[in-house]
């Protein structure tokens, strides 16, 4: 029996970028940045002062009422699944075969300390009901499967930085094993607050040019010195390709592989022979199908940390050998900043519609690229990728050196 | 000084349209919390923490069980206060 084929027929986002996937999409192609001063005044106390937050609050589009019971990671889920669910037309379809599988890294870490802070100053009593449901993990997916009554399963993977990327290939194989025919699948985060910011900065993993913001996110340049925080998310609609086309769905690509190791290494340090992601890129090619010359666009993980982006680009070079030199490399968190659990979903969106207006995002703020840098990164306008069938990897790591690697390809119909 | 039940009321207003986010013209003594308000088991929970605060009474638990409209929820408060 030939395996179940998985499509994507929806798109949703709210990012540093835009408020939606067109005008993330356009402010991608136009190399802009999402990441700005902090004004609020708790950040003048930091050694980071900037960070990528939403381009539109979400209190410019969601009723106050609902905006009080979730967590702002949960506005971002709300926000971006409703758009990818009209995006794909909004279906009718039997709720035991729908299904959400949602990441996020940290949860409503914002709700957590928020409440601490009433529990402090107003007492036991005074902390809000809503609480615990705003704090879990799984809130984002809760509160999609229940606006979309989906009977399938709700699920929320949890891999730091890769748990977005984690979650699509976790909806992949719900709709491959026959659990389901579509399933809302993603990543956010809203982590922009004093304390996560203050224990990344410990960590020294943030670039701390505060002078200079919208250059800070600068993966692959020479002087690259640290990550930019970012928040929003995005979901995507996948669905089983005989599903998709007996009711007509636009299919934007497929998904055909995932890959996914750990590297047994270090708690926050990348392994730096990068053996886990070289594992994860062949396991994902081997899952997927696809071959090796048609493997033209790759977006990065590339955090513009010093020691992550090299790691990687040898792992992708050991991976893929010299079939590596017709893979346009795009890392995007240049513009976005790092969305954290919100990454690999936004990255796998930016894959999904590389390959669809066969057009790879740019790379921005490398003035001087790293020698050690051996692949082909895409520098500040976008490229145009082949005709024909093409496919594209978006790779994910999390701190406990999780490796998540997926593949997707264009579709012709 | 006891609190009159129109004061009451008007209070009681105001926090289930905070709280729920209802048409305030439709909130009155007879209305149901759960079945007319959408007024849910948590949302519960913060009318009265803050009924609580505006009016300065203690609305034990076992009350709350028994307050199935607005009237109930008003007329506790306006006995105790």
């Amino acid at each position: 029996m030939s395996r179940r084929r998985v499509v994507v027929t929806g798109l949703g986002a709210t990012t540093p970028l835009g408020g939606d996937v067109p005008s993330t999409w356009a402010a991608l192609l136009a190399g802009k940045s999402g990441v700005r001063s902090l004004t609020e005044e708790w950040a003048s106390e930091m050694s980071v002062t900037f960070a990528a937050r939403v381009a539109v609050e979400p209190s410019e589009v969601m009723e106050r009422v609902e905006m009080r019971r979730l967590d702002r990671s949960e506005q971002f889920a709300m926000i971006a699944s409703r758009e990818a669910w009209k995006d794909a037309g909004s279906p009718e379809i039997d709720k035991t075969r729908l299904g959400v599988v949602v990441a996020s890294g940290i949860g409503g870490v914002i709700t957590l300390l928020d409440q601490y802070d009433v529990l402090k100053t107003k007492g036991p009593r005074s902390v809000s009901p809503h609480t615990v449901p705003m704090l879990m993990p799984n809130g984002p997916a809760a509160n999609i499967g229940l606006e979309l009554q989906a009977k399938a399963g709700v699920h929320t993977p949890v891999s730091a930085c890769a748990s977005g990327a984690e979650a699509v290939g976790y909806a992949l194989e719900m709709i491959r094993n026959n659990r389901a025919d579509i399933i809302v699948t993603g990543g956010v985060e809203a982590a922009i607050h004093e304390l996560p910011m203050a224990g990344f900065a410990s960590m020294r993993a943030l670039s701390t040019r505060n002078d200079a913001p919208e250059k800070a996110s600068r993966p692959y340049d020479k002087d690259r010195d640290g990550f930019v925080l970012g928040e929003g998310g995005g979901i995507l609609v996948l669905e089983e390709l005989e599903h998709a086309k007996a009711r007509g769905a636009k299919i934007y690509a497929e998904v055909v592989g995932q890959g996914l190791t750990s590297d047994g290494y270090h708690i926050a340090a990348p392994d730096p022979d990068g053996a886990g992601v070289t594992r994860a890129v062949q396991f994902a090619l081997d899952d997927s199908g696809v071959k090796l010359s048609e493997v033209v666009h790759l977006n990065a993980h590339a955090t513009s940390t010093p020691a992550g982006d090299v790691a990687e680009a040898n792992a992708l070079a050991a991976a893929l050998g010299s079939d590596i030199s017709h893979v346009a490399v795009s890392a995007t968190k240049s513009m976005t900043g790092h969305l954290l659990g919100g990454a690999g979903a936004i990255e796998s969106i930016f894959c999904v519609l590389a390959l669809h207006h066969r057009m790879a995002p740019p790379t921005i703020n490398i003035e001087n690229l790293d020698e050690a840098v051996t692949v082909d990164v895409v520098r500040d306008v976008p490229r145009k990728l082949p005709e024909g069938p093409i496919a594209a990897l978006n790779d994910s790591f999390g701190f406990g050196g999780h490796n998540v690697v997926l593949v997707f390809r264009s579709y012709e119909a | 000084m006891a609190l009159t039940q129109d004061a009451v009321l008007a209070g009681i207003k105001e926090i289930v349209v905070e709280v729920a986010g209802i048409d305030a013209g439709i909130i009155a003594m007879d209305k149901k919390f759960t079945d007319d308000l959408d007024v849910d088991s948590l949302s519960m929970v913060e009318v009265v923490v803050a009924a609580e605060e505006k009016f300065g009474v203690k609305i034990p638990d076992e009350e709350v069980t028994k307050m199935a409209t607005i009237g109930d929820a008003v007329n506790f408060i306006v006995n105790n206060s």
